[in-house]
């Protein structure tokens, strides 16, 4: 059985007798991707899709992801799933300014991502017109494994991402072109 | 108690309202009338108060936006329905589009309070004596009446929103 389980891989460093020195970036880069506590933000048929992705048969929590935080003062990762009205716009925003950083967020489906099939004026048109996002996922809407590539492809950034990435001037320019300080 | 039947009910509005009445239809069995926009509240009360008639339910009030009808270009059409006698009404009352004014029916109708910004919302109807004549579903910083036939259909070549970006 012991074999049966896996854990993560080592980050590049230097072993020696007694010691394995690696820098801290790929240390807490490690950590951080293997404990992502996603906050759902679930508002129509790509949540159904995101509800496949967290049950027994695609299990997201093999990724880290076991814990849902309903609250966003806890959570690492926004993810929103389903069409966003114009209406809403503002309480998603509010949403993610509640989370603390490190924040990513994953966009899915045609919805979230462009506005999809609601091309009209009480749709937003992608969210990423009010805050940053830093995965797309397509389809309408797409299947649990679309989603899990999604995290996954969230978890590269997690790990690969500087320390000092959320105190540089060009991140500080992302969030105020949001208009968020 | 006589019943209350389409022609009865005809026959009542007519001799109350008859020079208010501008039209009569009877489409799919529901009495329709294209009524005077300034006797709404009237006909409404009348309707309402009636010993017999009592039309005490209101279904739904909507608008509807018509371009080609000059001094008339929306119109509201407030469906009511006398639960005892099991009878529905229709009444449409046309409007000009320059000064979109007809009386609130929410002092008679608790449920027209909603219904009115709703059609207000979408066509900008304006219910004079309503308490609170605001939008009630669209984002309160948008600056136009969504459901008038006021803007083109979409440009059929463009090429941003074709199925295949969308995994269909």
């Amino acid at each position: 059985m012991t074999k049966d389980i896996k854990i993560a891989e080592t980050p590049p460093g230097h072993t020696g007798e007694g010691f394995f020195a690696t820098s801290l970036d790929k240390v807490v880069g490690l950590a951080r991707a293997n404990s992502i506590w996603p906050l759902p933000f679930a508002t129509s048929c790509c949540g159904i899709e995101f509800m496949a992705t967290m049950g027994s048969n695609y299990d997201l929590a093999r990724f880290g992801s076991e814990r849902m935080s309903f609250s966003p003062r806890q959570a690492d990762l926004l993810l929103v799933a389903g069409t966003i009205a114009k209406k809403m716009g503002p309480i998603l925003k509010q949403v993610y300014l509640q989370m603390a950083e490190p924040r990513w967020v994953l966009s899915i489906g045609a919805c979230a991502s462009s506005g999809g099939i609601f091309d009209t004026y009480s749709v937003l048109q992608g969210i990423d017109r009010v805050i940053p996002v830093d995965v797309y996922v397509p389809g309408c809407p797409p299947r649990p494994e679309q989603i899990i590539d999604g995290i996954m492809k969230i978890q590269e950034l997690v790990k690969n991402e500087p320390l000092r990435r959320r105190n540089s001037p060009e991140y500080k320019a992302l969030l105020h072109s949001y208009g968020i300080q | 108690m006589a019943e209350v039947t389409n022609e009865f009910l005809l026959d009542r509005l007519h001799q109350q309202f008859g020079d208010k009445i501008l039209t009569t239809e009877v489409p799919y069995g529901i009495v329709t009338l294209v009524i005077d926009p300034s006797a709404v509240l009237d006909i409404l009360t009348w309707l309402h108060k009636d010993k017999l008639l009592k039309f005490q339910f209101l279904t739904d009030i909507c608008g509807s936006h018509h371009p080609d009808i000059k001094n008339g270009e929306l119109s509201v059409i407030y469906h009511v329905q006398s639960m005892e006698n099991n009878i529905r009404l229709r009444l449409k009352a046309f409007i000009p589009i320059d000064k979109p004014d007809i009386p609130s029916a929410s002092s008679l109708y608790s449920a027209a309070n909603w219904m009115e910004r709703e059609t207000y919302d979408f066509y900008g109807i304006n219910f004079t004596g309503h308490p609170n004549m605001t939008r009630i579903l669209n984002v309160e910083e948008m600056d136009y009446f969504p459901l008038r036939k006021e803007y083109p259909l979409e440009d059929g070549t463009r090429e941003d929103k074709e199925d295949k970006y969308f995994g269909r």
